[in-house]
């Protein structure tokens, strides 16, 4: 870091501890994400750091790698080829996944198409109730989960929705839908009507138009607001734990009941799993972000 | 002015069709408006139907009270014409309360199975939340009641208890001629109640329908209102006070740079819940990794110095294996989960409006003589309050309705108001209490969503 000749001593020091400041909250931001990775490779039955997976040994002044395996990345998959007795596999952390799967991409589908038409309807400023429907359809992701949570599951049973996978993917695409109203329309809010009144006047149809000029502008939008819907379906429990059954046994409800009761290592290798899930997520994100401004770039000159 | 009137003079304007102007605008307006409508229409009635009613249902049972009402018209009925209720109402009452239990026993649904003893069972249980002891008063009194004489040789076989029932009542159980217990009747007779609102601030009504405060130990949930306010005004705190220097770091530094760091701010958002809270456990458990550190790292230093002053002392400076420090599964725990959790809700929102706040503004107030410091506090800060307040709020209103975080890592002192809801609902199934707490809690969320809204406008909510 270069200073300008005139910094006294004083704005150095402040400005080297609020770096150092600003350095300790991004490590607490992340911290404990990355602790997660290397203790899910562990070969012990505890979820902390055990003396044995000291990779280097200053006695004997050499690496050591004993306490590290897959044992518990084996167990989440369902492959316990070694019978040695110590380790029970079950299978339900592999139905969990193809459960929250399932129950994610069909709300996700739900959410996207119900949100989009929503935020293109709402889009028309001369719209009565235009706000209070636009607060309505984004309370789902304000009303706290539990109190969703509760009422679904009451009303859902006169409906014989409860421990269905419908009703999980009915709740899901709920929550889904105000994330994908935000993104569209966000993307929306920069779109130039002009642009359909110049296709309408060249003689496209309504529906030809859409598809041709408007979808392509706002389907960045579209598909970030699916990726928010879909990593709330795949994340979400509380939900879960009210309206499904003991045969919709989801991801984090494996996870959840993990914690709470039987807590082993295999929590971790989901974890890491998840945390480079994420990852993957998020860079989808910023290319679809980057990709909508250089549209949006293009249109504007 | 003039224009108008030389078309008016003219006549009105018209399109190429021969329509005036203005009739064919408003009939497209329209158009475009039904369309925008229909567009809605489909996505709005989902939500309604399935989101809004469901919460709206889940309101309704935090005041009904219809049910016992129709397990108990006869009772009730005589309630009101029962005088002086500080002494024992009279036989009818008695005879009222028998008949009721009877009609409810023998009740069927239309596939002809008995609901009535259901229903008698739930009526006990709603009972006890006004009295203590009704239930089981209620269940021994059905058994009695509704005993048949079995020699009998008539088609429909007589009742073994016949009237007056007054005293065979009170035998049976001397809780019948208990003035408290038909005292308390008269909180349930309405179809509507307010009892549960009342319960869930720790009140009840007395026997003349007072509202009063409830007994010292069965007060509990007040504490845990306060304890909920606390926690999320804790947590907005400290998420400010981490969040404010952080985003204008982020704002400030080149693009490039900022980029890269905002990942550390945005991973975190995108990982699920689950799996944060795990890592929390890692990290702060007693075996975990921040008591680890602290023990291998921290001076140990134990013995006695010569200190100026106080002379020979012994001092104490080791953190040893013992001195590990609880910060799981209490309240401290679920403060720091949450702090971590929400961070990024509150960096996005702080963040976003500094990066449109122009660098050149505080340069002109430092050419006009200002210190940075004051330069800061005086243009800057001001300037990034929106971002702040919407920070704040969004923090709040998610913080408020936790549930899962304190229900992992909380223990005992860390739970919060979503805890007991769960707790209702799926333990002690007092629905009417689950809903009337809930409904609380709604509403203090919708106030702050109608603050946001107003102020901020929830169309500028950013994510990622």
């Amino acid at each position: 870091m270069k200073f300008p000749s005139y910094t006294t001593p004083r704005e150095k020091l402040w400005h080297y501890s609020y770096r150092t400041y600003c350095g300790l909250v991004l490590f607490f931001l992340v911290a404990p994400l990355i602790v997660v990775i290397p203790l899910s490779f562990t070969n012990s039955v505890f979820l902390q750091f055990v003396p044995e997976m000291k990779i280097f040994s200053f006695e004997t002044w050499s690496f050591n790698f004993d306490g590290y395996g897959t044992r518990w990345y084996k167990e989440l998959f369902g492959i316990c080829s070694d019978n040695t007795g110590t380790t029970v596999c079950t299978d339900r952390w592999m139905i969990g996944i193809k459960n929250s799967a399932f129950i994610a991409v069909f709300a996700t589908f739900f959410a996207s198409v119900l949100g989009t038409l929503a935020a293109l309807g709402l889009s028309n400023r001369h719209m009565p109730f235009n706000r209070l429907i636009m607060a309505l359809m984004i309370s789902p992701m304000i009303v706290p989960l539990i109190i969703t949570a509760a009422g679904m599951f009451f009303f859902f049973a006169k409906l014989n929705l409860v421990a269905t996978l419908t009703g999980l993917i009915v709740a899901h695409t709920i929550l889904g839908i105000p994330f994908v109203v935000i993104t569209v329309t966000a993307s929306l809010a920069g779109f130039d009507n002009n642009l359909m009144r110049a296709a309408a006047n060249l003689g496209g149809s309504p529906l030809r138009n859409f598809f041709k000029i408007q979808a392509p502008l706002i389907a960045p939008g579209v598909i970030s607001g699916a990726l928010f819907a879909f990593i709330t379906s795949f994340d979400e429990v509380v939900i879960v734990l009210f309206v499904g059954g003991p045969e919709q046994y989801t991801l984090p409800r494996q996870m959840w009941s993990g914690i709470r009761n039987e807590i082993s290592p295999t929590i971790l290798a989901a974890a890491t799993i998840l945390v480079i899930f994420s990852i993957l997520l998020l860079t989808t994100l910023e290319m679809l972000r980057r990709r909508s401004e250089r549209i949006r770039g293009v249109r504007q000159n | 002015m003039s224009d108008t009137s030389t078309i008016n003079s003219q006549g009105p304007l018209l399109t190429n069709d021969g329509v005036p102007l203005k009739d064919s605008l408003r009939k497209s307006l329209r158009r475009s408006k039904i369309r925008s409508f229909l567009l809605i229409l489909v996505p709005l009635l989902f939500v309604l139907a399935l989101f809004v009613a469901p919460i709206g249902s889940l309101l309704s049972r935090s005041v009904d009270d219809v049910y016992i009402n129709n397990v108990f018209p006869q009772t009730f009925a005589q309630y009101e014409v029962w005088e002086d209720k500080s002494i024992l109402p009279s036989e009818e009452m008695f005879a009222a309360v028998i008949n009721d239990i009877r009609i409810t026993h023998k009740l069927e649904n239309s596939e002809g199975k008995n609901i009535g003893k259901n229903l008698l069972g739930k009526s006990g249980t709603r009972m006890t939340y006004e009295f203590s002891g009704w239930r089981s008063l209620l269940l021994k009194t059905v058994k009695s009641a509704t005993k048949v004489n079995k020699r009998s040789k008539e088609e429909i076989k007589p009742y073994t208890w016949e009237a007056p029932y007054k005293e065979k009542m009170i035998k049976r159980d001397k809780r019948w001629g208990k003035v408290e217990f038909w005292q308390s009747l008269g909180a349930m007779k309405d179809p509507y109640t307010m009892g549960y609102y009342l319960n869930a601030v720790d009140l009840r009504y007395d026997a003349n329908k007072n509202i009063i405060q409830k007994v010292e130990h069965l007060r509990v949930y007040k504490t845990i209102w306060m304890r909920t306010l606390q926690v999320s005004l804790m947590v907005t705190i400290f998420c400010l006070i981490l969040a404010y220097p952080v985003s204008y770091l982020l704002a400030t530094l080149p693009m490039r740079i900022s980029n890269l760091l905002m990942i550390c701010v945005l991973m975190p958002f995108w990982t699920s819940l689950l799996v944060r809270i795990v890592a929390w456990m890692i990290m702060l458990q007693q075996n975990g990794v921040v008591n680890d550190t602290f023990v291998t790292i921290l001076p140990c230093f134990e013995g006695m110095v010569n200190l100026p002053f106080f002379g020979a002392t012994n001092i104490d400076l080791c953190f040893g294996d013992e001195d590990r420090i609880p910060m799981m599964y209490n309240f401290t725990g679920t403060i720091i989960v949450m702090t971590q959790i929400l961070l990024p809700f509150m960096i996005l929102p702080i963040y976003s409006i500094m990066k449109g706040i122009p660098p050149s503004y505080m340069k002109a107030a430092q050419n006009l003589g200002a210190t940075p410091t004051r330069a800061f506090i005086r243009v800057y800060i001001p300037q990034s309050v929106p971002g702040v307040g919407a920070g704040c709020i969004l923090v709040f209103i998610v913080a408020i309705g936790y549930y899962i975080t304190p229900e992992l890592v909380g223990g005992k002192d860390g739970l919060m108001i979503g805890n007991f809801v769960a707790r209702e609902m799926q333990q002690t199934l007092n629905w009417g209490l689950a809903a009337a707490m809930g409904t609380m809690l709604l509403i203090a969320v919708l106030a702050l969503y109608w603050v946001y809204d107003k102020f901020i406008g929830i169309d500028n909510l950013k994510m990622g």
